[in-house]
């Protein structure tokens, strides 16, 4: 056990880092994912954890495998499904899965209706998950409370089998609001103990939103004008204050809805179009959603004309 | 006498691992996957019973790996196949069959004679084993069906 041997038995992390790809994965997150600093930090972290992990096991350091089961709480449209396809490859490319897949499932894909529905349900989920992440969105109604003939907890008794027994086979992670998971972690104790790493989604600010709506934008080929601009961070922040306001989703939904009403101008407009006017957007497109006509001010409405259904999430 | 009948039987049994890897084969040409049994392992007799339905959208070999294991379990003395089946002509085809598990004690087969009209002799194999019961036919104390023929 002298220095000599220390020496030789010296790994390169930089080179192990680099061999397992997984900076790409984590510059694809930086470049895709606006602002959710706290939550790139995290994976990062845990990136770093498990290629240590596996150069501590590759000269007989490691004890068992870490437990990789994870918890993403957020509210909707936080990117909480985004950044579990990115961590599949993550733990896929440092060898933790043997395969990239995610299998996304909420509570129908797992709860039967019927009493002996319930386990071959789960089952079959579970088994189309193995070797990769199976994603289980709004987990906390897998366990319904108020109702002690629930399946649900049939379903979750399977899971946390697999989750404990098949450590190897498959990873879970967890997702929805972080009131009702914690919750539902509060009643299912058992549940809490096997997983890991709870990452917390905060929601986007407005200058966040206005980036992500700018990326969809250019995307999808478009571009906004100055006053288009404008008015769109007005009508998001309109959008933040009602109930149902779903982050970036709500953001996409937005500016699926604008294309048609730019659509909708061009055509009644008719005559010849140029290029240009194809790929314009301006804030009369905007300004006809039903929010400016239903939200009042933060600035002042410049002729709300209204009357559409823009509410949807 | 060790049955063979099925892909690879020729060569001795596959390990866990072997048969993962070729279970893997089977999903990365998108073929479903099946786990049979029977006790009656005659050559004739194709249908053996079936654990569970075939598993479709399969990603991971772990999944059949888990089905095959509880088998064996329930039952440690049957034999144990796996079946790929093909679905790109729109009906399912076995494409890959091969045994899994087989019971510790394989008591062979016989020649049985019948004898016929014009001093004819008609031959046909029979399996020792079924001269028991169905679920009794390979016993879990070594001996097999066979003990004291």
């Amino acid at each position: 056990m002298g220095e000599a041997q220390t020496d030789k038995d010296a790994l390169d992390v930089t080179q192990a880092f680099k061999d397992s790809h997984v900076q790409e994965v984590l510059d694809g997150l930086d470049r895709e994912l606006v602002g959710l600093q706290s939550v790139k930090t995290r994976i990062r972290e845990i990136a770093a954890f498990l290629l240590v992990d596996r150069l501590r096991r590759e000269v007989g350091l490691g004890a068992e495998r870490p437990a990789l089961h994870m918890c993403f709480t957020g509210r909707s449209g936080t990117g909480k499904t985004t950044v579990a396809m990115r961590m599949a490859q993550i733990l896929h490319r440092l060898g933790y899965i043997r395969r990239d897949h995610l299998i996304t499932a909420t509570r129908d894909d797992l709860v039967g209706q019927y009493v002996g529905h319930t386990a071959p349900k789960t089952k079959e989920v579970l088994k189309k998950a193995m070797g990769g992440v199976l994603f289980i969105d709004e987990a906390y109604y897998l366990y319904r409370p108020e109702n002690e003939r629930d399946y649900g907890q049939e379903a979750i008794e399977i899971l946390l089998q697999v989750m404990e027994n098949q450590r190897e086979d498959l990873v879970v992670v967890l997702a929805g609001y972080k009131d009702r998971m914690d919750t539902f972690f509060s009643f299912n104790p058992g549940m809490r103990s096997r997983v890991a790493h709870h990452l917390d989604f905060p929601d986007f600010t407005i200058e966040e939103l206005m980036q992500i709506g700018e990326m969809m934008v250019a995307q999808q080929k478009y571009h906004f004008d100055e006053a288009a601009r404008e008015t769109f961070r007005d009508y998001l922040k309109r959008r933040m204050a009602l109930p149902e306001f779903a982050n970036a989703r709500s953001v996409r939904n937005a500016i699926d809805r604008i294309k048609l009403r730019q659509a909708n101008r061009l055509y009644t407009h008719g005559g010849m179009l140029t290029r240009e006017e194809l790929a314009h957007i301006d804030a009369s497109d905007i300004l006809k959603s039903r929010v400016f006509a239903e939200v009042p001010d933060l600035d002042a409405p410049k002729g709300s004309t209204g009357g559409e259904e823009d509410l949807a999430r | 006498m060790r049955i063979t009948q099925g892909t690879f039987s020729f060569l001795p049994d596959l390990t866990d691992e072997q048969i993962s890897k070729q279970v893997e084969y089977c999903l990365n040409q998108g073929w479903a996957v099946s786990v049979e049994f029977t006790d009656d392992p005659h050559p004739r007799n194709t249908y053996w019973e079936m654990w569970g339905a075939p598993m479709f959208d399969l990603k991971d070999p772990a999944a059949v790996m888990q089905e095959v294991t509880t088998c064996r379990k329930a039952y440690p003395n049957h034999y144990i196949k796996v079946n790929a089946l093909d679905s790109t002509r729109g009906w399912e085809t076995i494409r890959l069959s091969f045994i899994v598990h087989r019971p510790k004690h394989e008591p062979g087969f016989g020649l049985a004679r019948q004898e016929a009209g014009g001093r004819n002799i008609r031959y046909t194999v029979h399996s020792y084993a079924t001269d028991r019961p169905e679920g009794d036919r390979y016993s879990t104390d070594g001996g097999g069906p066979d003990v004291g023929r």
